[in-house]
């Protein structure tokens, strides 16, 4: 790609007294695309965003968020317009759902309209609830709805969905769906494999401050390319081969099935899990 | 949840990029700050425990004071219950102050509140008009109800001339900004949001002991005295006592006079001390946050 990307990290290295939170990450990430950190806990993915997001002052290497240095830009009220942070927040309490949107969409120069927000983030019907009245669910998409009411180019998402029902993380992955359709620019922390999988175009993987693998959540650790593992049903019991070409096994099954299908049939690749599973354990 | 939303959000960019040029305007911090500070006063008029704690527990005060001890009269014909209300409109414009901003801000910081601000491209500036307002709301509530209540029980007389007025208008207005101030400040000193209280509560209550709220200062012992003569609470309460009570009653200070003077001044020098304070001190994140 020869367009400069939204958000370019070179060697990004941050250390809490002699603890290393950030160790050398590498990341770009361009308009339009939605990509998820991945990591376990400790792994440096809030660290990380919040230097992205101007919270926090690193020690090493170089950042840019639209060409603009965050350490810098922290306090420049043009370059925050451009950005959305979505934090999990107990937050205001006394306030109505409408009067806090209505409250953030005030700080923007070309907010959406609140009203548009709350039932995109799909809280009508409780505009006129406290906060502090709201189940953490609720709560949550409304942290959402304050991410998103200044129409950032650039929305942050740190652990999103933790905390979710299903049926809520479904509802709440069809938002992001519909604002990344929108053109905005995401970038969301998740240790659910899933999530990541449903909403990115693209994966990295942190481990021990550092991106250990990077990729579409199809391709990456190399997934689409590793050994598949063919099962079926013999008159003997269940049989298993891993190969590294499953459509000669399984043409040579059909084969000796004389046209007819072959009973208990699979053929599966590493899970993303998997992949994930051997990226962190290998870095450990 | 629907797709209308984002579609008819989509198009609106366009549109008001055209209309309005090629930037669109950030808003200006005094209109967001005024807008924060509706959202502010109606906030703290729905907590109840903020509403009980700083806003209540001044007028329950003087009424209890009052009841025990004021129709007292002093040697010199002075009633003790326009005393206790002198110094209690002090200790109310210093409870909607320093113990609100105080309490209030330290809350907001430890809830997080703060850090989403900071991470708006709202103007600071517009979060302190905001606070500004709160606290303008409050002590002018609250010293109306303290003075209702003192004139309707307690001996107390409205000011008896235009000097007065003034006199009780600029106590206030500088006994109000070094208090809000000295609230800022001490906003960053609790580690979390369950420690604010003690943190900021047992040294006002103190100071008010000290400086003339809870009991006359002339009754408070010299050493005493002196260490409350390093805050501004003391000076506050000399300003207004030079206020409400008669000119007879100088003679019952430790100076023998009011001292206006030295009351502008101590609360100017907390104004300026209080204001550099803040500037250096104020944190957006929790401490916690590093």
């Amino acid at each position: 790609m020869t367009e400069d990307p939204v958000i370019q990290v070179r060697g990004l290295r941050k250390s809490y007294g002699a603890t290393v939170a950030v160790d050398g990450v590498d990341l770009d990430i361009f308009h339009g695309e939605v990509v998820a950190l991945l990591g376990p806990n400790g792994a440096g993915k809030t660290t990380t965003v919040e230097i992205l997001e101007g919270y926090r002052h690193r020690d090493g290497g170089t950042v840019t968020v639209f060409g603009e240095d965050p350490q810098h830009s922290g306090r420049n009220r043009r370059w925050r317009a451009r950005i959305g942070i979505v934090l999990q927040l107990t937050g205001e309490l006394e306030l109505t759902v409408a009067e806090i949107v209505g409250q953030y969409a005030g700080f923007y120069p070309r907010p959406r309209d609140p009203a548009d927000v709350i039932e995109l983030v799909g809280l009508r019907g409780l505009e006129g609830r406290r906060a502090q009245q709201l189940s953490g669910g609720q709560r949550r998409r409304l942290d959402v709805a304050l991410g998103i009411v200044g129409r950032p180019e650039l929305l942050f998402l740190d652990e999103p969905t933790t905390g979710f029902d299903p049926e809520a993380r479904r509802q709440f992955w069809d938002l992001i769906k519909q604002l990344a359709a929108d053109g905005t620019t995401i970038l969301l922390t998740t240790h659910y494999l899933a999530e990541a999988e449903a909403l990115a175009d693209r994966v990295a993987v942190l481990a021990a401050g550092r991106v250990a693998a990077t990729g579409t959540p199809d391709s990456l650790g190399d997934r689409a390319g590793a050994p598949a593992l063919v099962c079926w049903d013999a008159p003997d019991g269940r049989q298993a081969v891993t190969t590294a070409t499953p459509t000669k096994v399984v043409a040579e099954l059909a084969a000796a099935a004389g046209g007819g299908e072959v009973p208990g049939l699979t053929v599966t690749r590493p899970s993303l899990e998997d992949v994930y599973l051997e990226l962190i354990g290998a870095n450990k | 949840m629907t797709a209308t939303p984002v579609a008819r959000a989509a198009a609106a960019p366009g549109r008001s990029a055209g209309d309005r040029g090629d930037v669109a305007r950030l808003p200006g911090a005094l209109g967001t700050g005024l807008a924060l500070g509706r959202l502010e006063v109606r906030a703290f008029f729905r907590e109840r425990q903020t509403v009980v704690f700083v806003f209540a527990l001044p007028v329950i005060l003087l009424v209890m004071l009052g009841s025990i001890f004021g129709h007292e009269v002093t040697g010199h014909g002075i009633s003790v219950g326009a005393v206790f209300a002198a110094g209690m409109i002090a200790g109310g414009a210093a409870a909607a102050s320093f113990q609100n901003l105080g309490l209030n801000i330290a809350a907001e910081r430890d809830r997080g509140v703060l850090k989403r601000l900071r991470g708006t491209p709202m103007a600071p500036a517009a979060y302190f008009i905001g606070k500004v307002i709160l606290v303008l709301v409050c002590v002018v509530a609250e010293v109306a109800v303290l003075m209702a209540v003192g004139v309707a029980f307690y001996h107390l007389h409205l000011p008896s001339s235009a000097g007065r007025w003034w006199t009780l208008a600029w106590v206030l207005g500088l006994g109000t900004v070094a208090c809000s101030l000295a609230g800022i400040a001490i906003s960053s000193l609790p580690r979390s949001g369950t420690n604010a209280g003690p943190v900021i509560m047992l040294p006002f209550v103190v100071l008010q002991f000290i400086s003339g709220v809870y009991v006359p200062f002339n009754d408070v012992p010299p050493w005493l005295q002196h260490i409350a003569a390093l805050f501004p609470l003391k000076w506050m309460s000399q300003g207004l006592r030079s206020v409400f009570l008669p000119s007879a009653a100088a003679a019952l200070e430790p100076a023998h006079s009011w001292q206006l003077g030295d009351v502008a001044l101590v609360l100017a020098a907390w104004i300026a001390g209080g204001l550099v304070l803040c500037l250096k001190t104020f944190r957006w994140l929790p401490r916690r946050d590093g």
